[in-house]
């Protein structure tokens, strides 16, 4: 860094918009915030280590990461969102649920 | 170092103030210390100093990407408080604040420590009652708190909405040697007693990689060389994942958040306290500075992010809440508001602890509270450093609490890092 601050390129951060397969595109404040959507829940009867890890430790990734966001104001459907978490630029969208999935695709 | 007092203010006024030598040195990197803490925000800058203070300990340096108090101990709204009510946590954060109280004399440096108050707006008979427990318990604990009733409250802060507010306020929680300081000062304040212990400051040092054997950490790659060291500290607050993930470790109960504070122009003599609008949590806090801002802050911006600014929704929001309790700020102009990377925690609190690797030290997961903790922070985790072994106030601020479910949640949200605060 070298105490200079360097320019934030591509930044949406004063309004993350998101494009829901269903409605279209939004503005972030439509959703509500899930989290990380690369978790996923171990056997019910794993062992505690697992679900630990599971339940409380987090990549928290410096770039890319996936995540949840639902569009708690519009259609009600859980999104799994590709987004950087440094210039807030998303990649793609998704329906969480993969029979959605096909639904919208079919529509359009 | 020449030290703050009258006889030198007075002395150097002869010569327009302009003879003070430099607050701390700007010195080159030695290839190996006993003792490296990265992150020269106020947890790193305070470690350093009572490891030099307390334990005697030489050969010790900070390392800082940027500049010193450039991250969250530059960023923050400014309050110190220790109503906390959780083992562990009021013992830690009651000692800070005997820190703070006496941190002017102690780092002979003004940190503007103003024990203001801070006042907790209840709004509902249910937020009262649980007010009164929380800070029975304070009280049982030796720590000042009390209740006061709505005829107090209008007496001590008239400006508040006590006519048509959506939700009416009944009264407050008040801890009375609570308040604020001056967050540079923290800083300045630190790193000018630090380094006259002997701490090397090195800022524009980051640290772009960590060497490692097995479980040991032998040297850190940085952007002023390769430097070893026979203790590693990290103090990187929002970026500690980052750090984490560079020694090879996997994840951590923490998730990097940002947080946003706003500050208006200067008005004259408003408000004497910090108060606190809490429907629900720590949803709005405000504070007048010295200058004569108002000083304020509400929730965090609700998605995952290292971006060290904030988002427009969030700007409404606090608005809407400063509207809700003080109508009479409605013209006020806002001059200012930026956002910190906060190291959100699983459970709301902090680690002080050992790590897989054997001269490895954690110190994170500040969530919103951290500028308080600084001086019981840098105690605790020099002790840790130096003895080995925690401290018994911090014994359990460890990563294994969450798989032996001792998790210290003081706001019993659940693991969802956002929801703590
Ligand atoms: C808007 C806002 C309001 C807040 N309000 C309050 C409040 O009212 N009361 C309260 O108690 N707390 C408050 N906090 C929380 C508090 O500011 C933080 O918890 C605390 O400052 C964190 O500790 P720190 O000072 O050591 O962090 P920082 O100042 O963030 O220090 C970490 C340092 O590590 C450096 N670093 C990161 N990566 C590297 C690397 N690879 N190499 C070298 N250096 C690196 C960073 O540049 C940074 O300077 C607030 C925070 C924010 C953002
Ligand atoms: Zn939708």
């Amino acid at each position: 860094m070298n105490g200079v601050l360097v320019p934030i390129q591509n930044c949406t951060v004063d309004m993350i918009r998101i494009k829901c397969p269903y409605c279209g595109e939004r503005d972030h404040s439509e959703f509500t915030y899930g989290g990380d959507a690369s978790i996923k829940y171990p056997a019910l009867d794993a062992p505690e280590s697992e679900w630990t890890k599971a339940i409380f430790f987090r990549e928290n990734i410096r770039g890319m990461q996936k995540e949840t966001w639902h569009h708690t104001n519009g259609c009600r459907l859980w999104l799994e969102v590709e987004r950087s978490t440094i210039t807030h630029e998303i990649k793609s969208v998704k329906a969480c649920h993969p029979q959605i999935e096909k639904i919208t695709k079919n529509k359009s | 170092m020449t030290r703050f007092n009258a006889w030198n203010v007075f002395k150097n006024g002869f010569t327009g103030q302009k003879n003070w030598d430099r607050q701390w040195r700007d010195p080159e990197p030695k290839k190996e210390y006993d003792i490296i803490i990265i992150g020269g925000g106020l947890h790193g800058l305070a470690t350093a100093y009572y490891l030099a203070k307390n334990h005697n300990k030489k050969n010790i340096a900070v390392l800082e990407k940027g500049w010193i108090g450039g991250g969250n101990a530059g960023r923050n709204t400014t309050i110190v408080r220790s109503n906390y009510m959780l083992p562990g946590n009021h013992e830690f954060y009651e000692h800070s604040l005997k820190l703070w109280e006496n941190l002017s004399h102690d780092l002979n440096y003004n940190v503007m420590f103003s024990q203001r108050a801070h006042v907790s707006l209840y709004h509902s008979p249910g937020a009262k009652d649980g007010a009164a427990r929380r800070y029975n318990i304070m009280r049982l604990h030796g720590t000042d708190a009390e209740l006061w009733d709505l005829d107090t409250l209008k007496k001590n802060i008239p400006h508040l909405n006590y006519n048509d507010a959506r939700f009416p306020i009944m009264g407050a929680a008040v801890q009375r040697r609570a308040g604020n300081a001056r967050h540079d000062s923290a800083v300045w304040g630190y790193a000018r007693a630090a380094d006259s212990l002997g701490v090397d400051i090195l800022q524009n040092c980051e640290v772009t990689g960590v060497k490692r054997s097995q479980n040991n950490i032998e040297s850190l790659e940085t952007s002023r060389g390769t430097l070893k060291a026979k203790k590693v500290g990290f103090a990187v607050a929002g970026h500690t994942s980052v750090l984490w993930q560079m020694a090879g470790l996997g994840n951590l109960p923490i998730e990097s958040h940002k947080l946003q504070a706003f500050v208006t122009e200067a008005v004259k003599p408003l408000l004497d306290h910090v108060v606190v609008y809490g429907v629900g949590g720590a949803h709005f806090y405000i504070s007048q500075s010295d200058k004569g801002s108002m000083v304020f802050g509400g929730d965090l911006d609700w998605y995952k992010s290292y971006a060290q600014r904030g988002n427009l929704p969030m700007v409404q929001d606090t608005a809407e809440a400063a509207m809700a309790i003080m109508p009479c700020l409605g013209r006020i102009r806002l001059l200012r508001h930026w956002a910190g990377v906060m190291d959100m925690s699983m459970d709301g609190s902090f680690f002080i602890c050992k790590t897989p690797l054997s001269n490895l030290y954690l110190n994170a997961g500040w969530n919103y509270g951290g500028f308080k903790a600084s001086p019981a922070s840098g105690w605790y985790f020099a002790d840790l450093i130096a003895n080995e072994q925690p401290h018994k106030h911090v014994q359990n601020h460890n990563l294994e609490r969450f798989e032996k479910g001792i998790n210290i949640d003081e706001r019993g949200a659940g693991p969802d890092p956002k929801l703590h605060g």
